[in-house]
């Protein structure tokens, strides 16, 4: 009878972890349940956690069904033409402007932070500044990067008008203003931010890779470039796979950068989900709900490759 | 050593190459090539803010000023407007550093007991918690917005300073944890187990052993966060209310309040301001920012 209450074991320990316990299951668990659950209701404003108030708002897919019918948060007019001369695969509005983002960001800041990964390992001379200059903008916030490069892009005074001033009187860049580019724009000032990033990544996968696979290759004669591309790429695999999803989940959270660099214009042509959903958390809470699920099963299926590689192997070990 | 004669020494480096070899010449002009695009806005921001608005209108923008001037720095600090009041960013500055001093602190505080405990006094469900911790740092921020607005109106701290404190902790805490949990389990166990020998419990092991053990994880760990903090510009602008907005969020208002035309010196001063806290930190701190930054990515 005096064994001691295993409740009380490691009371410490529980203690502490408290806060972390109630942030997993009030926060996290339960947030994002109530978003899911609220988002097949009409609720309106300030709606609290009864049951009952769920039961009474509840309306199936409508939420849904309206969200996608919405133009601001995507529009494929030319899509459903299919099989006819006058299909297109082209979509605006918030979602198809983030997929826009988060593929052209990925793929660029991908390959240039392994370009530039690469070339960094060539050991070279003053490396470290090389890094500190490529890394530093990564320190800043995104409004300051999205004001820089929204003056840089400005058609008005910044590059554009310097270039035709030097005599270069056809050169034009006003992507920013142009409804059709302004994304482009956008992923421009992203990618000046974030690839910095994605080289200390790579960077710290490449040299990671055992010195022996390197002997290897110039014994059998394989030329650096191909040992890079071929042996090397692959055998970061990991490295690869945290990058893409860490550089996904960025880009489907794209908010500020898009407001400080256009504010979603010109008119709404570079709205991006997440401002669609603050817009619209006091005027039509139920769409905005409706729109955070669909943000968050987008970030769930990005993160498959991920858990997979994170939990996947403890099974296999 | 002494009668080796200059024919016993074989060259054991490398043959010499030239001094610069094609190779060499493309692998600096690639890096120099991105340096300069990644210096550009750096430069442009500096020389814009320098400018008057005239030679603004009229110049170059690559081109610097001949009369560097730090009148729009002046301005931007004191007096620039965001819209409802014109009395410059140093309002946003004193914002952000009530809110990230204690922002740091607190989120530091709960995030490193609690790696400390998944590492060292794992309970029952420890791991379940720690992996729904990591999951959770996925998800997008606009899922938990609202439930974190009726959360902190409950508790009836919406729209002030604790309010934005709290929902800092709560978004640094999965990160801050895996960065303590992977330091404290990467610590020599004998060393806890010595301390628990010798009677020592949770809190004196962790005070007296681990705490003056880990400088170097909690310099990262400040890093992270009051950089992170400090760029915020979402939770600012939902949970703090407007007396309290951050810089972040009092630049941005500054940039679109366009009263009397467009002052791009002044936004551009007030940008520089708003990026000097973490820059100089970065510059400072150097491997550390790179140490924090990668943490997150390579889970131990």
């Amino acid at each position: 009878m005096d064994r001691p209450n295993p409740f009380f074991r490691n009371k410490w320990s529980k203690a502490a972890s408290l806060p972390m316990m109630l942030i997993v299951w009030v926060v996290f668990v339960c947030g994002t349940i109530w978003t899911v659950l609220f988002s097949f209701t009409n609720i309106k404003i300030l709606p609290l956690f009864t049951p009952q108030q769920w039961m009474d708002g509840f309306v199936g897919f409508a939420n849904y069904t309206r969200l996608f019918k919405t133009d601001r948060w995507m529009s494929c007019p030319g899509i459903t033409k299919i099989l006819t001369e006058d299909w297109e695969f082209k979509c605006a509005g918030a979602l198809p402007n983030m997929v826009t983002y988060a593929v052209f960001s990925i793929v660029i800041s991908v390959s240039l932070g392994f370009l530039l990964a690469v070339m960094m390992d060539q050991k070279i001379r003053a490396e470290g500044v090389f890094r500190t200059i490529y890394l530093y903008p990564f320190a800043l916030s995104f409004v300051v990067t999205g004001h820089v490069w929204a003056w840089i892009m400005s058609p008005e005074y910044g590059l554009q008008h310097s270039i035709r001033q030097l005599g270069w009187e056809s050169f034009t860049f006003d992507w920013i203003a142009d409804r059709q580019m302004v994304m482009y724009a956008i992923v421009i000032a992203g990618i000046w931010q974030g690839t910095g990033f994605v080289m200390a990544l790579m960077l710290a996968g490449l040299r990671g890779i055992d010195e022996d696979i390197w002997k290897a290759a110039k014994v059998d004669g394989i030329p650096a470039w191909r040992t890079y591309l071929q042996i090397v790429l692959p055998m970061m695999k990991p490295v690869l796979v945290t990058t893409f999803v860490i550089v996904t989940s960025g880009a489907v959270r794209i908010y500020d950068l898009v407001v400080a660099t256009t504010d979603g214009g010109p008119g709404i042509s570079s709205d991006v989900p997440s401002r669609y959903i603050y817009q619209n958390f006091s005027a039509n809470l139920g769409q905005s709900l409706a729109a955070s699920t669909v943000l968050l099963v987008t970030m769930a299926i990005v993160l498959i490759p991920w858990i997979r590689m994170e939990f996947g192997k403890k099974s296999q070990a | 050593m002494a009668n080796t004669t200059a024919f016993d020494q074989v060259p054991s480096g490398k043959k010499p190459t030239p001094f610069i070899t094609w190779q060499r010449f493309v692998v600096y002009s690639v890096l120099g090539v991105c340096a300069l695009f990644f210096l550009l806005p750096l430069y442009i921001m500096v020389i814009t803010s320098l400018k008057s608005i005239q030679e603004i209108q009229g110049g170059n923008i690559f081109v610097p000023t001949m009369s560097p001037s730090f009148d729009a720095w002046e301005k931007a600090w004191n007096s620039a407007c965001t819209g409802l009041y014109c009395e410059g960013i140093k309002v946003g500055f004193w914002n952000s550093v009530k809110i990230t001093g204690p922002s740091t602190v607190v989120s530091i505080a709960v995030a490193s007991v609690t790696g400390y405990s998944l590492a060292n006094w794992p309970f029952k469900m420890s791991e379940f918690y720690f992996t729904v911790l990591l999951l959770g740092s996925f998800i997008p921020y606009v899922v938990m917005l609202y439930p974190l607005v009726i959360i902190t109106r409950w508790m009836g701290i919406y729209s002030t300073l604790p309010a934005v404190v709290f929902v800092h902790t709560i978004f640094g805490l999965p990160i801050l944890t895996l960065l303590f949990r992977n330091y404290f389990a990467s610590l020599p166990q004998e060393l806890f187990k010595a301390a628990r020998v010798d009677g020592a419990g949770y809190w004196g092991i962790f005070f007296r052993v681990f705490v003056p053990m880990s400088v170097p994880i909690f310099t990262v760990a400040v890093i992270l966060q009051i950089t992170g903090i400090w760029n915020d510009f979402l939770f600012g602008v939902i949970y703090a209310g407007p007396t309290n907005y951050p810089m972040t969020v009092q630049l941005n208002n500054i940039v679109n309040s366009a009263m009397g035309g467009k002052a791009y010196n002044v936004d551009m001063a007030a940008t520089i301001l708003t990026g000097l806290v973490p820059l100089t930190i970065y510059f400072v701190s150097g491997k550390y920012f790179v140490r924090g930054i990668a943490a997150g990515a390579v889970k131990g």
